[in-house]
């Protein structure tokens, strides 16, 4: 079987971002940006397939400006086998990101595509999704856990009620959570290494695709402040502080 | 502008959320809800103020199911609309693609008929956008909006689609418990990793039933197997806006706090006065909390709360 997994360069998960004052965006020159981390778990899922040797191929696909080279490498020390980096300097939607998925899908047809299920920069969780629809293709998104049963998927996802299974044919779109697996960190030969496997740029422009913006962003704000209350010294005092705004709630 | 509404059903039943998110499709126009699972659901579903009519449909769980029965309905709506919630966020992209839609989801706020926030970000920042598209894909956060009333009549049509899905549903591992409803709750206790194991993650759970309170949890907490994956909150887990959070020994990672940011109280119980939730919390407590919690949860006990 072939999977292609996903990848996306965003600002890294540590970094506490700022609202540029203009209010155009978040600040994201000069910040130091990663693979997010839910595609690493796609990535170490993929990965973990090929060592089970259910996969001959894995092949990742990152759509970005040139550095999201970077996050491909990565995920080529990781295990994966080939790249491919869709190079725009846009800021897309999601949208116009799955349909040039879809376009690359068509192109490779991968057996399995893995995502993760969301970005922690635009937090949209999308993309997977919107891929399943546009390639006629079941989905399985925030798994946990993904069992190959012959032509089948199984896959238990984390939804707001626990857990659940599924079973979904293949060929099918899976996106990551955080529980699927503990990715792993490349020992430097593997890094060494990765810089002579295939990495194939494109630029978008020649893949057919509208990638034009749907929606207008107005502004970028930053959240309303929280700043430290009082600090309280006693138990006694923390529950009467408690009691007096409990027993104020209006029932709802 | 015309809404239809996809209800959110947990087990079958109607979910607190669904008059959240029907409170916030009724600000663009007249909502059709749409039902599909039981009967009994579709007729509590009426009773939602603002509810123009309930289409009630056989039951679906799964995203391309679910997916399809929308589309067949799409073309007489402008807004097709759902809640953020794991099942919203596995169909609505879905359908926006097959509609050839850019979605706006997990909107906080609506600033006019096509004007949306939105956190990004982890909620470190909001994203104000204009959506001029002819059909809108939308889900809301329940949390962000005040449920509707109820005592409404809506009638109810019943949609005879056959659903089909090439998934298959194998089993549903749900955590049972009688405590309230994480997301629409409105006091909520979290407790985070220093608990130290699942027996001491009980005392927060006792400090939440004294409170009549729902239960919530870091990762760190649920990864280390002391409260199930449910209880999450954060940018990964539930976004809760209760009256009043108390967090019992949680650092306050920003991807903690990204789930939090619409409480209207924070406490906070830490070892650390250094600790970034000590930081944004109207009251802290420094101490231990296996020390504190239990003399906390009995003098509440004593104090004869109005709940
Ligand atoms: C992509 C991504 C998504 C994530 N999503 C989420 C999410 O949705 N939700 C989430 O919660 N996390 C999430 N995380 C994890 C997050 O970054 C933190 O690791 C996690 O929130 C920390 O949990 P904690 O506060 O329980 O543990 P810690 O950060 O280890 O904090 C423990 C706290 O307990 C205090 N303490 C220790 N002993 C005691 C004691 N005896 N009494 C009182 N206090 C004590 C310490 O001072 C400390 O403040 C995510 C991470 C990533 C990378
Ligand atoms: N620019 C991109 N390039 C490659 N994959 C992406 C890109 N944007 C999103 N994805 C994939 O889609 C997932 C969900 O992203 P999103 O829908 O933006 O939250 C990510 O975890 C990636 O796997």
């Amino acid at each position: 079987m072939k999977i292609l997994v996903a990848v996306k360069r965003v600002v890294d998960h540590n970094v506490r971002i700022r609202v540029r004052p203009d209010g155009t965006g978040v600040e994201t020159t000069g910040v130091r940006m990663s693979m997010n981390p839910f595609c690493k778990h796609a990535v170490e899922a993929a990965v973990q397939m090929a060592e089970a040797g259910h996969t001959e191929e894995v092949v990742i696909v990152s759509i970005g400006p040139k550095p999201a080279n970077d996050v491909i490498l990565t995920a080529l020390a990781m295990g994966a086998h080939r790249g491919v980096l869709i190079e725009t300097d846009q800021a897309l939607e999601t949208l116009a990101i799955a349909k040039l998925l879809a376009k690359v899908v068509d192109e490779e047809k991968p057996d399995l595509v893995l995502l993760g299920k969301q970005a922690v920069d635009d937090d949209s969780n999308h993309v997977g999704q919107m891929l399943a629809a546009l390639t006629d293709r079941p989905q399985a998104t925030f798994a946990s856990a993904i069992k190959l049963a012959g032509d089948e998927l199984e896959v238990t996802r984390e939804v707001d009620s626990g857990r659940e299974t599924i079973a979904i044919p293949l060929p099918a779109i899976v996106t990551a959570d955080l529980r699927l697996n503990t990715p792993r960190n490349a020992a430097l030969p593997m890094v060494m290494k990765a810089r002579a496997k295939p990495l194939a740029i494109r630029p978008a422009s020649e893949l057919g695709v509208d990638l034009a913006p749907r929606l207008k962003v107005e502004k970028v704000s930053p959240p309303a402040e929280r700043s430290a209350g009082r600090a309280v010294n006693s138990v006694a005092e923390l529950a009467a502080i408690i009691a007096d705004d409990v027993n104020a709630m209006e029932a709802i | 502008m015309s809404v239809l509404l996809l209800a959110e059903l947990d087990n079958g039943a109607l979910s607190a959320s669904t008059a959240r998110v029907a409170a916030a499709a009724a600000q663009l126009g007249p909502v059709d809800l749409l039902v599909a699972g039981p009967r009994a659901a579709a007729d509590q579903a009426a009773t939602i103020a603002g509810i123009a009519k309930v289409i009630h449909a056989k039951e679906a769980v799964l995203a391309d199911g679910l997916a399809t029965l929308l589309a067949g309905l799409a073309e007489a709506y402008t807004v097709i609309a759902a809640a953020a919630s794991t099942t919203g966020k596995d169909v609505m992209p879905r359908l926006a693609a097959k509609l050839d839609v850019q979605p706006v989801t997990d909107i906080v706020a609506i600033e006019g008929a096509t004007r949306f926030v939105r956190p990004i970000y982890a909620g470190n920042a909001l994203e104000t956008v204009t959506d001029l598209q002819a059909k809108h894909v939308l889900t809301f956060r329940p949390s962000a909006f005040r449920p509707a009333a109820s005592g409404n009549a809506a009638p109810i049509e019943a949609l005879d689609a056959d659903i089909v899905s090439a998934a298959r549903f194998i089993a549903a591992h749900r955590t049972e418990s009688d405590i309230p409803d994480l997301s629409t709750a409105q006091i909520v206790v979290g407790g985070g990793v220093s608990v130290g194991s699942a027996e001491g993650f009980k005392l927060v759970e006792a400090l939440g039933r004294t409170l009549g309170a729902a239960i919530g949890a870091t990762r760190a907490a649920v990864d280390a197997g002391y409260a199930p994956n449910d209880w999450q909150v954060g940018q990964t887990g539930k976004i809760i806006a209760p009256d009043l959070y108390i967090a019992v020994g949680i650092s306050g990672a920003l991807q903690h706090l990204a789930g939090i940011q619409g409480a209207k109280k924070i406490i906070a119980i830490n070892t650390d006065a250094e600790a970034p939730i000590v930081k944004i919390a109207d009251v802290a407590l420094i101490g231990d909390l296996f020390d504190i919690l239990p003399k906390l949860t009995a003098e509440l006990e004593k104090s004869g709360l109005k709940r």
